[in-house]
């Protein structure tokens, strides 16, 4: 079991490789460049490769990709309306399955937001629980990545992998929420139950079990000198242009932005674990793994210390029967795995939002994907839309 | 083709060609939402839907004979679905996967989603659940292999509707 380097140790072993950017037009593009007629491909939305209904317009010029214009939409559900037609309750419910990969991750700002506005203290175990249980979703939702990165790049080896590892934490949020992928379990004010006999265990079990097999997973991808060659310098995303897209979470990490909410601006009880924010500063296919690949073993880190301190006493908070938040506005946002997920929250004093802004990390995220594609070459189109990790449910809401 | 359209087959010759054909289904798998999660895991190392003849990843529609539609329907996904099944060769089935599938789902109330897949194709069997379960999955593909083992082959060619056969209880796999 070979050990893996940081970014710059492991990129200094892959061999020189055409530069992936085609020169502009102008300096070299007089004589470097063969102009041919330009088409218009069209790819998606029904796509493998494209995990979900994303459509892309590419307007290529041979085997350069002059402009790509993302079509989105294609999975718009009407998030902001329903929830206006329901109480806080069933929302819960709702916004679980507005980004399908990390459900429990959606459910909590929405908590938050109401406590917020309630004012209603939540109990420590309620909220340690919380940190593990969304820790837990972080590395089922970036073993997904793992699965479908390799299999966009030609390896399926990954997904399999990868999928026997989400069984196993799986089950033991099963065994604690009862959903595999929708749990419905943040309420405001606590959480729905208790966790069940056996929870500290499956869960140090399948946590631990993930970070022995990781460096073998990871060897897979990055001891592969195709994976590299198709990775590395490949779909470039500036630290400046990250920032002014709004890009967040693990994508703008890769980019040499070390920005966490969990770090800067603590919620739950974020503020008493040690853990660190990856971040690697090339902005290229390669660090966008990397970085997701190692936030692996931070959540772990985290799901193991929050094990360790988990307080005894209530789960819930002195929540009343009708939860009818009063009259105002709120923001909170909250680290997803995807990045900044933000809910602001407007009430009239109902038992239903007046209006509930969604902020979602993807839909970010992915508008700097014209920007990143320009001027690359078609056959690493897959592999910056793969590093791009989006979910198209979180893009369109 | 031909003499199949013609002639009336004899039983053990349409058993056989329903044999063959129910244990060979090359799926089109349209993951649209949190199914297409529960569909690729599924596929996945776990449940393995290959041991029950079911085979994944056709290159393209042209090449499937089972199209999974697994995941929430929107009216802007609706013509490429549509799309996608009129691609597929004869004969051909459709396993609507998930509530949101087979009537809207959570979304029953909302503007943009259309509230079941078998407005626009007809579907053979539905499984239920929001996401269902990969057993479920499985479930609803064995309920498809039972269906074609009843079926007659001729009709099915020419594109009529053939009735749904007494589907026996679940035993073993494929109930032959």
């Amino acid at each position: 079991m070979a050990k893996v380097g940081s970014p710059s140790e492991e990129r200094a072993g892959a061999r020189g490789r055409v530069p992936s950017r085609h020169p502009e037009e102008g300096a070299a593009g007089a004589e470097g460049r063969f102009k041919t007629e330009e088409m218009i491909l069209n790819v998606g939305p029904q796509h493998p490769a494209t995990h979900g209904v994303f459509r892309l317009l590419a307007t290529i010029d041979g085997e350069v990709l002059i402009d790509a214009d993302p079509v989105i939409g294609y999975m718009h559900r009407g998030y902001e309306k329903l929830v206006e037609q329901r109480d806080y309750r069933q929302i819960t419910n709702l916004v679980s399955r507005m980004d399908w990969l990390s459900g429990i991750n959606n459910e909590l700002p929405l908590a938050l937001a109401v406590e917020k506005l309630m004012e209603i203290e939540v109990p420590p175990r309620a909220q340690y629980l919380r940190v593990i249980l969304c820790e837990m979703n972080r590395i089922l939702n970036h073993l997904m990545f793992f699965a479908s990165f390799g299999a966009e790049l030609g390896a399926i080896t990954p997904t399999f992998y990868a999928f026997r590892e989400r069984e196993d934490i799986q089950r033991v949020m099963e065994a604690t929420t009862g959903g595999r992928m929708h749990f419905g379990f943040f309420r405001p004010g606590g959480i729905k139950e208790d966790v069940p006999e056996g929870f500290v265990e499956g869960a140090l079990a399948g946590v631990r079990q993930v970070i022995d097999r990781l460096p073998d997973y990871e060897n897979l991808l990055v001891g592969n000198e195709i994976f590299k060659q198709r990775t590395i310098d490949i779909g470039i995303l500036e630290e400046e242009a990250a920032y002014s897209y709004g890009v967040s979470g693990p994508i703008a990490r890769g980019s040499g932005i070390t920005m966490d909410v969990r770090k800067d601006e603590p919620y739950l009880v974020y503020d008493q674990f040690d853990f660190d924010v990856q971040s690697a500063p090339n902005g290229d296919c390669f660090d966008r793994f990397w970085v997701l690949i190692r936030e692996v073993g931070e959540s772990a880190r985290i799901v193991e210390q929050a094990i360790e301190g988990l307080p005894p006493g209530p789960i819930m908070g002195k929540v009343p029967r009708v939860i009818q938040a009063p009259e105002g506005e709120v923001y909170v946002r909250c680290e997803n795995p995807l990045g900044e997920l933000g809910m602001y929250l407007v009430s009239d004093g109902d038992r239903r939002p007046y209006r509930l802004k969604i902020r979602t990390p993807s839909y970010s995220n992915v508008s700097a994907l014209s920007y990143v594609l320009k001027n690359t070459y078609v056959s690493d189109m897959i592999a910056i839309l793969g590093s791009f990790f989006f979910v198209l449910g979180d893009i369109d809401r | 083709m031909a003499v199949i359209e013609k002639v009336k087959l004899p039983g053990p010759a349409s058993w056989l060609l329903n044999w063959s054909r129910k244990y060979s289904l090359w799926m089109m798998q349209f993951g649209l939402a949190c199914c297409g999660i529960e569909m690729g895991a599924a596929i996945a190392s776990k449940f393995d839907i290959i041991r029950f003849g079911v085979i994944p990843f056709p290159a393209s529609p042209r090449q499937a004979d089972l199209l999974v539609v697994a995941g929430t329907v929107t009216d802007k996904m609706a013509a490429p679905i549509k799309r996608v099944y009129d691609q597929m060769p004869e004969p051909k089935y459709v396993i609507s996967m998930g509530s949101c599938a087979n009537c809207g789902g959570p979304y029953w109330d909302s503007y943009a989603v259309t509230k079941g897949v078998d407005q626009i194709i007809p579907v053979d069997v539905y499984v239920p659940g929001c996401p269902p379960r990969p057993e479920a999955l499985l479930q609803g593909v064995i309920r498809l292999q039972q269906k074609i083992s009843g079926e007659n082959p001729s009709e099915k060619w020419l594109g009529h509707t053939t009735p749904i056969p007494v589907i026996p209880e679940p035993g073993l796999a494929g109930g032959v």
